[in-house]
This record gives structure tokens, C-alpha cells and sequence, in this order.
């Protein structure tokens, strides 16, 4: 238990870190749909994968939050990424595998992987 | 749902929808009387008298996307058929309260599951919510409350993929610790 408090106040001034070098930039957005579709599709275990993979890479101005039910569940689990000035991208049938690499590809290198992609919002 | 946790994710949806503040979780195990009854409270809008009947209705939902609201029907089904029941108090402008009950040597019981995700992705949004989990078995008791994280983190905000990471693993420590090292 102290062990993990430890980790927390490290965490933190990673943290205050992080806020004070991206002051003027934007920040990065992941939505993940959370509605009872999403859930019993598996968009926890995305939502798990996607924290782990941040938490990995200490990827701290990221802002991870989750939306309802989008009427899109026959493609549940629904992952959006929203990169500052650019729209909505919205990945489809997403699992823990995929999430990871969402992550790795276009959250870190801003490269969209066009064949999971089901939606993209308005320019 | 495979997991009693996704149940849970289910209800505290329902909750953050309702524009929830506050919401406490708690889930208790009682061996001598063979029971598990999970509680969920929260500070939300309510529902009115017309509503609450309809709520565990499949075809009632105040969304508008489709027809059909699942969730608190299906932890019903899993209740029920776990010997138990599941019950809905509510009133306007004052939160509503769900409390399921099951045998907790059901056959049928679904596995707790992953709390700490349950918990990390309810935490994983904009707007401030408050969110208290206890859990008791027997004579012990795990507590996590997010107010005392972010009293611990100051002006971070709580949505931030490492806090949520350390957050599902540091939920999952404390209930392995509950469960005497052998359980997640």
C-alpha cells in the first residue's frame, strides 16, 4: 500500500510536469462508447487497454473519457480520437489489441489507420 | 454481462447520465447468510412515479437513439436468477438507489470481475464526479474514494491515462488483498 502511494506522488509530479510543458498546446481526446452495447461488446477491457498503454508511454496530456450510446452498436466497441485542430475519427469493432495500437499509431504518430475507421466527423 | 463489474459499469453509467455528483458503491459478502448484496446510490435527477415502474422494462428508455434500455433489465436477470432480487428507489431531484441481492454459493454467480477497470472507466470523463467504493467480506473492508485521490493530486485532473491506469491496478491490489492474495 505505501508502496503505491509512493507511485502516486511520482505520478504527480510527472503530472505537474506535463501541465506546465503543454500550457499552450491542446490537448489530445479519446472517447470510448460506453453505453450497456459498448460494455457488453467489451469497451471496459478498451478502455483498460488504452489506460495501460498511456499509463506505458506516460502519456499525460492525454484526456481519456467515455460517451453513451451512439446508435452505431452493431459496431461496438466505438473509439474515437480527436487530435487537437483535426476532427473526430471514429474506430470501429475495436478490441484490447487494436485499442493498443490506436494508441502507438495515431495518438503518438498521428497516422490514422484508415481500415478500422467507421466514421470521421466534420472538417 | 460475464462479470458482476460490468453490471456495475452498467448502473454507474446510468448514474453519470443522470448527471450524478456523488455516487457510492458498496458491495458487501456475507457467508453466514449466504448473501451478496450490491448497492449503488447516486445524487443524480431520480426518477419520477410514472418512471421508476417502467425502468426495468427492456422496452422502456428515455433515450432517443433507439428503443430498447438493457441495462438495469439485465442485472435484474442476473439477480433474480442468482436467487436473489433487484430493487429501485428514486425520487425526483433526489438520486436514485439500486440494490441488487444474490445466494453467494449461487452456481450461477458471475465472478466479481475487474473492479478496478469498472472504476477507472467510470472516473474517465470531463465533468468532476465523486465516486466511493466499499467493499466488505465478512469482517474486512476495502475503501477507495476518489475525493481522497484528488486530494492526493491537487489540481490534476482525474481523466489522464497513467492516474486511470494506477487507479484500476491499485483498486485490484486492495481487493486481492481482500480476497487473501488468491483472487483479482
Amino acid at each position: 500500500m505505501i508502496k503505491s502511494l509512493e507511485e502516486l506522488q511520482k505520478l504527480k509530479e510527472e503530472q505537474l510536469e506535463a501541465i506546465r510543458l503543454r500550457e499552450a498546446e491542446q490537448k489530445v481526446r479519446i472517447v470510448v462508447g460506453m453505453g450497456t452495447c459498448g460494455i457488453a461488446a467489451g469497451a471496459r477491457e478498451v478502455m483498460a487497454a488504452i489506460l495501460d498503454e498511456l499509463g506505458k508511454r506516460h502519456l499525460t496530456s492525454v484526456a481519456v473519457t467515455q460517451t453513451g450510446c451512439v446508435g452505431l452498436c452493431a459496431q461496438e466497441p466505438l473509439v474515437d480520437v480527436i487530435l487537437p485542430g483535426k476532427p473526430r475519427v471514429t474506430y470501429g469493432k475495436v478490441d484490447a489489441n487494436k485499442a493498443r495500437q490506436i494508441v502507438a499509431q495515431h495518438v503518438v504518430n498521428g497516422i490514422v489507420i484508415s481500415e478500422w475507421v467507421v466514421n470521421r466527423g466534420e472538417a | 454481462m460475464e462479470e458482476l463489474a460490468l453490471h456495475l459499469l452498467d448502473l454507474l453509467e446510468n448514474a453519470l447520465a443522470a448527471g450524478a455528483r456523488h455516487i457510492l458503491i458498496t458491495i458487501e459478502e456475507d457467508a453466514e447468510r449466504d448473501r451478496l448484496t450490491v448497492t449503488v446510490q447516486d445524487d443524480g435527477r431520480g426518477m419520477g412515479a410514472e418512471a421508476l415502474p417502467k425502468a426495468l422494462d427492456p422496452f422502456y428508455t428515455t433515450r432517443t437513439t433507439r428503443k430498447v434500455g438493457l441495462g438495469l433489465s439485465l442485472f435484474q436477470a442476473t439477480a433474480v436468477q442468482c436467487g436473489g432480487t433487484l430493487s429501485l428507489e428514486s425520487c425526483p431531484g433526489q438520486g436514485t438507489r439500486v440494490v441488487a441481492t444474490m445466494k453467494l454459493s449461487h452456481p450461477d454467480l458471475p465472478p466479481l470481475g475487474d473492479m478496478g477497470a469498472t472504476i477507472a472507466t467510470a472516473l474517465s470523463r470531463e465533468e468532476p464526479v465523486e465516486i466511493v467504493y466499499r467493499h466488505r467480506r465478512g469482517m474486512r473492508e476495502f475503501q477507495f474514494s476518489s475525493a481522497w485521490l484528488q486530494l492526493h493530486l491537487g489540481e490534476i485532473p482525474l481523466n489522464c491515462g497513467p492516474v486511470l491506469d494506477w487507479v484500476q491496478r491499485y483498486i485490484n491490489k486492495g481487493l486481492a488483498e481482500l480476497y487473501g492474495g488468491d483472487a483479482k
